[in-house]
């Protein structure tokens, strides 16, 4: 060709495809050879090694004892259930002095100012008993255990142990016909799933991405942590001798965790195997130099990044509900508040699967927000029941120093062990949260799958409550 | 013995030059940035502490973590050094520049039509020829870089010795040695990333040279089609290779005449002549070349491409 004429896009590309067929298919092959030769040499010329390897390699005596077929998955069961066993009984102490804090010292020097500056009582009852008593509630429930939580999984993750964890999972979701780096975005979701939806871009297939994006709900994320703790630590707990509650609750939370897992592999493997037929992808995965986590700075960023994120959007969510709860508890229609119509309309149902009417309405109101289910819970289950005696009233909250005055509430409201169990249950399987879905919504860009991912586990969980349930009376009949 | 400590109004002439003097005058921004005299994208494989040598430049907290594939989005950060306002942009890691996933989609075509005027190439330094593969497509696009060896501490604790000089020169970018979770070796980074996003220093990046002749012979001749339809690109040689890939995004770039107007950009680009007005107006908050900026890099802070 001459090198006169100029060219026009059409004629390069022409070229283009002409040329790439004289190269032949081994184009990538050897391009990609070419460049592994050139950046041998070069790093061959720059660095020099030392004569003797180290005789002990730290590093390596690690990775072979926690990827280890025998060890690995115990190790991994035992540094989980050290963390949870951690952050249950570390945290009940310092919840009880925030709750003597905010509530029993703070409400009622508030109290005493509203009446002192004469705000009517609608106001006061729907500032202080509805807005500020839940956001004091969410802060002393749920600050003591995440501040714990939180930096304890944010140093494992930086010392290193989330793709060893990868690594050892990676057998199980490729039986499952799903993609191996599923174990990393599940791992993220068990911080936040909307973080881990939108982790899975890390996945090339769609198919295997579709996958990983419907099953990371099942991943119990920061809001639902803290009703599961609570839940194990004044159900299980109490029935276990003192020295073995924590022990005990921490075990119930790990099932709980567990099941997550192995209810993401299940529906993994049947959306593999029915709507989402597929070979599954090979892919390589790095398993990084242990690093030695930088302690302080671990905390610092976990308590600010995480722990403060999670309780802001639970306060900013609990603030507008626990004043919705005031109102609906406060207006009434046909001689019954609203709540209550609510309530006994779903009261059939949720006794049907092992719940209650207040859970369920919980969970309605709690759609943008998991993590006020449990005060949520707590204020209605007073109304319903008409509680006296703790608080001023219908719809307000009241004291609770000790784990102890909730079960005695909860008991009150008619609670057993099966709904606790159930609840525990319901919470891991349930339809995610408002921000998810719409990041699911933006990830996959399709209502269709939107709507499967939001109702799947919706349907799920009302289905394995049911049959809980009925198994559980059918036993106790016995 | 006496230690005589001068005002700042006071400091001696050389000290200005000193890359430490201008670390004294690093502002981190964060996010607010508004206008920008220069933009540095950041790349590098997995894991090897690009969100760390990020937050240590801007003063964000961008979550770090010791997984690869934690960062899946672009993030935007700004600091001001030497009297010019940088943005700097995460990308997310990636092992290789050719493949079709959305991670390196993302990073390959930022550092192409994002025309950032540097690349720094954050390697882990135990780990330089696995790195290096990346290193060298970078260098194949945009011959604006530096690489940074990062993860030096676990290099020596490994007892690694690593002759970053030769490396440099193997490489025709400035290289330079770091620990960015101790903050070592950021002075020299800043300043490096400075002098080649200003002009001061010129990289002559190595190309890749092992190819088999055939592809070589290949590779020329679309190159050479390809200068003279745009002369003024700086990597038609790296358009030629992605053509002869098949590569869709470059083939409509062609098409569209995106590719012309890179081309066009480079060429009115004096690299030398941007040193100085860079310190003289500064600080007037001029941004100097916004006109010239593809739409999309003006977004601000965590921007998200999701999938088409």
């Amino acid at each position: 060709m001459s090198a006169t004429t100029t060219f026009t896009p059409e004629q390069i590309l022409k070229t283009a495809e002409a040329l790439r067929w004289q190269v032949g298919g081994a184009f990538h092959e050897s391009l990609m050879e070419a460049l592994y030769t050139d950046a041998a040499q070069i790093a061959d010329r720059a660095v020099a090694r030392p004569d003797k390897p180290p005789r002990f390699d730290l590093d390596r005596t690690l990775d072979r004892l926690v990827t280890s077929r025998t060890w690995g998955f115990p190790l991994m069961l035992l540094l989980l259930a050290v963390v949870f066993w951690i952050t249950i009984t570390g945290a009940n102490v310092p919840s009880g002095l925030l709750a003597q804090l905010l509530i029993d010292t703070i409400l009622p020097f508030l109290k005493a100012g509203a009446a002192a500056i004469g705000l009517p009582w609608w106001l006061s009852g729907f500032l202080l008993d509805g807005v500020y008593l839940a956001t004091a509630w969410v802060v002393s429930v749920m600050l003591p255990p995440m501040a714990i939580f939180f930096p304890l999984f944010t140093l494992l993750e930086d010392f290193g142990y989330l793709p060893r964890v990868a690594f050892n999972l990676d057998n199980l979701f490729r039986r499952a016909g799903a993609h191996g780096k599923q174990a990393l975005t599940m791992s993220m979701g068990f911080g936040c799933n909307a973080a881990g939806v939108v982790a899975t871009r890390i996945i090339d297939s769609p198919r295997e991405r579709l996958i990983a994006i419907i099953t990371n709900n099942f991943s119990l994320c920061n809001g639902r942590w803290p009703t599961q703790i609570l839940i194990a630590s004044i159900f299980l707990g109490a029935l276990a001798p003192a020295y073995l509650a924590g022990l005990i609750s921490a075990l119930g939370v790990l099932i709980i965790a567990l099941l997550g897992v192995f209810l993401a592999f299940a529906v993994s493997w049947g959306l593999s195997h029915t709507v989402l037929r597929g070979e599954v992808s090979t892919f390589h995965l790095e398993l990084p130099p242990y690093r030695p986590p930088r302690i302080w700075q671990t905390i610092y960023t976990s308590v600010i990044d995480r722990t403060l994120i999670v309780l802001w959007r639970a306060v900013v969510f609990a603030a507008p509900a626990g004043a919705i709860i005031w109102l609906s508890a406060n207006l009434t229609i046909a001689g019954a508040s609203i709540a209550e119509h609510l309530i006994n309309f779903l009261n059939p149902f949720g006794l049907l699967i092992g719940l209650n009417g207040v859970i369920l309405v919980a969970y309605i109101v709690a759609i943008p927000a998991n993590e006020i289910v449990i005060p949520t819970v707590l204020m209605l289950t007073v109304l319903a029941t008409g509680m006296t005696g703790v608080g001023a009233g219908a719809g307000v909250m009241f004291e609770l120093d000790s784990a102890g005055d909730v079960l005695a509430v909860l008991r009150g409201g008619g609670w057993t062990l099966l709904t606790a169990v159930n609840l525990m249950l319901f919470s891991l399987i349930h339809n995610p949260c408002s921000t998810t879905i719409y990041t699911i919504y933006r990830e996959t860009g399709s209502k269709r799958w939107t709507a499967v991912a939001a109702l799947l586990p919706l349907a799920m969980g009302f289905i394995v409550t049911f049959f809980v349930a009925q198994f559980w009376r059918l036993i106790a009949s016995l | 013995m006496t230690v005589r400590i001068d005002p700042p109004s006071a400091t001696a002439e050389g000290c200005a030059s000193c890359s430490m003097a201008n670390l004294a005058t690093l502002r981190k921004l964060g996010i607010t940035m508004d206008d920008w005299d220069y933009v540095a994208a950041l790349a590098g494989n997995p894991n090897v502490g690009k969100s760390t040598v990020f937050n240590a430049l801007t003063g964000l907290r961008q979550h770090t973590g010791n997984w690869p594939g934690k960062t899946v989005a672009r993030a935007e950060g700004g600091f001001q050094y030497a009297g010019s306002r940088y943005k700097i942009v995460d990308l997310p890691g990636t092992y290789s520049l050719l493949s079709t996933s959305l991670d390196e989609e993302i990073a390959r075509n930022f550092i192409l039509f994002g025309r950032p005027d540097v690349t720094v190439v954050v390697v882990d330094a135990t780990r330089l020829e696995r790195n290096l593969n990346l290193v060298l497509q970078v260098l194949e696009i945009t011959d604006r870089a530096v690489v940074c060896l990062n993860l030096m501490d676990e290099a020596r604790r490994l007892k690694l010795t690593i002759d970053e000089r030769r490396l440099a020169r193997d490489l025709g970018v400035p290289v330079v040695p770091t620990a960015a979770r101790q903050g070592e070796g950021l002075p020299l980074l800043l300043q490096m990333i400075d002098e080649v996003a200003t002009g001061k220093t010129i990289c002559r990046p190595r190309r890749i040279q092992s190819e088999p002749p055939a592809l070589k012979a290949a590779v020329a001749h679309l190159t050479e089609q390809i200068t003279h339809a745009f002369p003024g690109l700086p990597n038609a040689r790296w358009i030629a290779l992605r053509l002869l890939d098949g590569d869709e995004r470059m083939a409509e770039a062609l098409r569209t005449g995106e590719l012309a107007e890179l081309g066009q950009v480079s060429a009115g680009d004096g690299r030398g002549d941007g040193a100085e007005s860079a310190s003289s107006d500064a600080d007037s908050g001029e941004p100097k070349r916004p006109a010239e900026r593809p739409a999309r890099s003006q977004g601000r802070s965590l921007q998200v491409e999701s999938l088409r």
